[in-house]
């Protein structure tokens, strides 16, 4: 495994990370103290030299995204701290959330001074009802011990931080979703451009951030941006959490060097400790189920922004989802497929229609009363919601639509064989357990 | 009545009783002191769920007070309350399960976890009866330690079905 010096974890399995005590004890709110003394400009610099980029699933460049707020807007520019973690096959934000909502706290700070930004929203997923407790004791914390409120440690810069629950929606994860609703409306994606950044929560300026993103500042404002960049490859900054699940000894959530490749994920002692007794790899999801599907001879490759588009998909999320040889891909796919039509917020009609029918067109082929024109319908449908490759050509007003159609695409093109042994058997060829090695639960 | 179902009774008589209606206004006052003072609106998802904490559900004359509150119709208020799968516009059961069945959590058996449930509770997925919900749901991030499921938001994970059956069997 190649080591990494571990940044955002660097303090999970400590007794009581969650508490301010024990954060400041490992030396906790260094960061804003220097992003305090550098000041605005020099903090955008810094995030800029570490080639942080946004770990919510777009892998766009933070300092980037940070300097499209206008400077001298008359209105005040707010912080919406994405926590809405819903991508199938995440599950990295919520540990943060759980473990050190301290240090998500420091990098809200330290953006809020970067954006000169007073007021910020964590949109934090219905369902985290613990893990909203636990960040709401942050808060509380921060306020008593004079991090958030009048004053920033001492010095003059006012900050409030107020976390909103979501109520389950997955589409509330989009950015201009997630506004929707912390205008307390149904999460409706806006229509881009104006960007968030122009035109955002109330009409003004906005920056969205993930949660892991955000969790990333204070070592950097702490070592430096070089030194942050230096962690990962020429393109992207850092570590990166990846939350390994599916047919695999060990999942979990672990802390790796970009350069890791999926293979190494899977099979190292320290990290997924290798496919179940007997079982060998099918198939890898490498960045949440939106992610187009990697085939067995494909996972020699580094979960990274850029080796991973090189292979015409992406690193998303970090949710990486492995499927043995004994796992009937058809009955993924319908599953993957039933997510995206329960999510769709009904907005746009390729998205609204095309989702529901590629899940039909899914269930009829695994039942096993599927047809070869099936399969091309099956295609053309998602190719109507968002063609493929390369990612990004979708025809909805957002991501969602593209998130649908591309497991359609990359499943059908990369295991062609096993939808037509569906068709010409007329039945699913893994009979009664299609779920691979662990499909009949835990003992 | 009139034709839309509500009565012109005062909020309290057909919503809250004297001490709800207390404790709702209390907290939505609390609430509100995080917007602008023009955005009241934006705390209905807040507002909702102070709401639904109270009553168990979200009942239409709430629903009616809640926009009333944040100047807004009550079909805006619905419009929100249906859009989210966590707001109940009817009456659930005393608990509301939902059980993960999304990719992870079906690679370690979760079709499994489900069946059994249905068939311990008497309950249909997507079914309810006076004690029980039960609902598939979309993917609780836990896939690491899957499968999973809540019951009336709490979270379990890791499940056996040996496990789950000790959890139903506590349930007062």
């Amino acid at each position: 495994m190649i080591q990494v010096e571990k940044t955002i974890t660097r303090n999970w399995g400590k007794p009581g990370s969650h508490t301010l005590a024990v954060y400041r004890e490992a030396g906790g709110y260094a960061g804003l103290k220097k992003a305090l003394k550098i000041g605005r400009a020099q903090i955008t610099e810094e995030v800029k030299k570490s080639n942080l980029r946004g770990r919510g699933g777009a892998g766009f460049y933070t300092a980037v995204k940070w300097g499209f707020v206008p400077k001298n807007s008359s209105q005040p520019t707010y912080l919406a701290v994405n926590a809405d973690e819903s991508e199938p096959g995440t599950f990295k934000d919520r540990y943060i959330l759980e473990n050190d909502p301290h240090m998500l706290l420091e990098g809200i700070a330290i953006a809020a001074l970067a954006l000169d930004c007073h007021h910020a929203y964590i949109y934090t997923r219905g369902e985290f009802k613990r893990q909203a407790e636990i960040v709401n004791n942050a808060i509380a914390e921060a306020y008593r011990a004079g991090i958030l409120g009048d004053q920033m440690l001492g010095k003059d810069h006012r900050l409030d931080v107020y976390q909103v629950r979501g109520a389950g929606a997955y589409i509330c994860g989009e950015e201009t979703a997630l506004l929707e609703s912390l205008e307390g409306k149904k999460g409706w994606p806006r229509l881009k451009p104006p960007f968030p950044a122009v035109v955002g929560l109330f009409g003004a300026p906005t920056v969205v951030n993930n949660v892991e993103t955000l969790a990333a500042l204070p070592s950097i404002l702490e070592n430096g941006g070089e030194w942050y960049a230096r962690l990962g490859t020429e393109k992207s900054g850092g570590t990166r959490l990846i939350c390994l699940s599916g047919s695999v000894n060990r999942p979990g959530v672990y802390e790796v060097s970009m350069r890791t490749t999926l293979r190494e994920l899977i099979f190292d002692p320290e990290l997924g400790q290798g496919m179940p007794p007997g079982r060998s790899v099918k198939a890898v999801i490498p960045g949440g189920s939106s992610a187009p599907v990697l085939a067995a001879d494909e996972i020699d490759v580094a979960m990274e922004f850029e080796a991973l588009k090189e292979k015409q998909t992406m690193a998303g999320s970090g949710g990486v989802i492995v499927m043995d040889d004994s796992t009937c891909l058809v009955r993924c796919l319908w599953r993957i497929s039933r997510f995206y039509a329960e999510e769709s917020c009904g907005q746009c009609t390729p998205c609204r229609e095309g989702t529901p029918w590629q899940t039909r067109i899914l269930r009829k082929i695994e039942e096993g009363r599927g047809t070869p024109e099936d399969l091309s319908i099956l295609v053309n449908v998602a190719s109507a919601i968002a063609p493929y490759p390369p990612i990004g050509l979708g025809n909805t007003i957002c991501a969602l639509g593209d998130a649908a159609a591309l497991p359609v695409h990359s499943f059908v093109a990369k295991f062609r064989p096993e939808f037509l042994a569906h068709i010409d058997q007329k039945r699913c060829p893994f009979g009664e357990n299609p779920w691979g090695a662990f499909g009949g639960g835990r003992v | 009545m009139n034709p839309s179902g509500l009565t012109n009774a005062p909020v309290m008589d057909v919503v809250f009783s004297a001490e709800e209606k207390q404790k709702f206004d209390s907290e939505l006052a609390e609430i509100l002191t995080h917007y602008p003072s023009d955005r009241k609106r934006a705390a209905m998802l807040p507002a909702l769920r102070v709401l639904q904490s109270i009553k168990g559900w979200l009942p239409p004359e709430g629903l009616a007070y809640v926009a009333e509150q944040l100047g807004v119709s009550k079909e805006r208020a619905l419009e929100v309350a249906t859009f989210y799968v966590m707001f109940h516009t009817e009456k659930p059961g005393k608990y509301v399960i939902d059980v993960c069945t999304n990719l992870s959590c079906s690679l370690w058996g979760a079709e499994r976890l489900l069946a059994h449930m249905e068939q311990r509770l008497g309950v249909p997925a997507g079914e309810s009866n006076e004690r029980f919900t039960l609902r598939e749901t979309e993917c609780l991030a836990s896939c690491g330690t899957a499968p999973c499921l809540q019951i009336n938001e709490e979270h379990y994970e890791s499940l056996t079905l040996q496990r789950v059956d000790e959890i139903l069997t506590k349930l007062p």
